[in-house]
């Protein structure tokens, strides 16, 4: 369980960068979450939500993007997705394949919003 | 709405601080090695067992982690090698600040060979680098063989999986080439030494694996 880390670290994140654009709230985060990054999307979401909750943070949208395990043929170069644990090249069959995309844990993007742009209009500096 | 594309590590703290200890292991010729596993699995037992073989003039030091208590530093101590205590009051993983901390006051060129036994968790600790050269999963035989397969992550990201308990293999229905065989599912090629702390059996394959991977430490680093 160590989502909440992880929420806390990507919320620091956040606020460390939109400070960097005065007039600005945050609006949204993406992150990228590998296959084999060993983080729960459902518990990292219930704790993402629990720390924003009643903070200035509350209207942050949280956006997951998944990483599915991707591995490179060393020999033919081709690049395939890995199901069901096969790291055999779908194209020359050979095992000596590598892995290129699978564990990320990645602040992706930040969308930041200036205040009183937003059609909703909620959003108060207070 | 503007998008600011940021492009970097959630936990780019945590990895700046593990490759900071990392370098210094590397300059001083240290190989640092990360211990995890379910909790029960045997890692204090083979740590136990391994500083038990080591030469008392052996540059080794331990770092262990629990959520509460000593009780492992304590096993450790006997065996007349530094050991600390790691206790995270609550956290399930070990981080490289914690390492960064407890090393303070060690001479990291006095050292070289730095066990780290991590949290007893097959999941969390897989997410921290803590700078070392290699992770190390035990999985004991009392445990499923299909543990590799539910929690991919640690396995694919360790060099070495040691089976332990192995001298309860008469009494339980463990079919250890099959756990062998779905790590290397998850992690193609992956080095398996099976061993029982209990009778010794399988130790001198992992003591082999230690003293190959620290000769090759020591070749790498400048300090030779």
């Amino acid at each position: 369980m160590h989502e909440m880390g992880i929420a806390n670290s990507v919320l620091d994140a956040v606020r460390t960068e939109v400070a960097r654009y005065p007039g600005t709230y945050a609006a949204k985060v993406c992150v990228r979450i590998g296959e084999v990054a060993a983080v729960d999307q459902d518990a990292f979401r219930f704790c993402f939500e629990a720390m924003t909750r009643d903070t200035d943070l509350e209207s942050l949208e949280l956006e997951i993007e998944f990483c599915p395990r991707r591995h490179r043929c060393t020999l033919c170069a081709q690049e395939f997705v890995v199901r069901d644990y096969e790291v055999r090249c779908p194209q020359c069959a050979s095992l000596d394949t590598a892995c290129i995309s699978g564990d990320e844990l990645e602040l992706a993007y930040l969308e930041v919003e200036e205040y009183g742009a937003s059609p909703a209009g909620t959003k108060s500096t207070q | 709405m503007e998008r600011v594309l940021l492009e970097r590590k959630v936990l780019s703290e945590n990895d700046h601080i593990a490759a900071e200890l990392r370098n210094r292991f590397q300059e001083h010729g240290v190989l640092c090695l990360n211990i995890i596993s379910s909790p029960g699995s045997g890692k204090t037992s083979l740590l136990e067992r391994t500083l038990e073989r080591l030469p008392r003039n052996e540059r080794v030091a331990v770092l262990t982690g629990d959520i509460q208590t000593d009780n492992d530093a304590a096993r450790l101590r006997r065996f007349h090698f530094p050991v600390k205590q790691i206790t995270t009051g609550g956290t399930c993983h070990l981080d490289a600040r914690m390492i960064e901390r407890h090393l303070s006051d060690w001479r990291i060129e006095d050292l070289d060979l730095l066990l780290i036994e991590n949290v007893g968790n097959l999941v969390c600790p897989s997410s921290y680098d803590l700078g070392e050269a290699a992770k190390i999963v035990l999985l004991s035989v009392t445990e499923g063989e299909d543990k590799p397969l539910k929690y991919p992550s640690i396995f694919f990201k360790s060099d070495l999986l040691i089976v332990t308990k192995t001298d309860l293999l008469p009494y339980v229905p463990f079919d250890i080439e099959a756990a062998a065989e779905n790590a290397r599912r998850v992690h193609p090629g992956m080095e398996v030494v099976k061993l029982s702390s209990l009778t010794g059996s399988g130790l001198d394959e992992w003591l082999t694996w230690l003293t190959q991977r620290r000769r090759t430490v020591r070749s790498l680093s400048p300090v030779g």
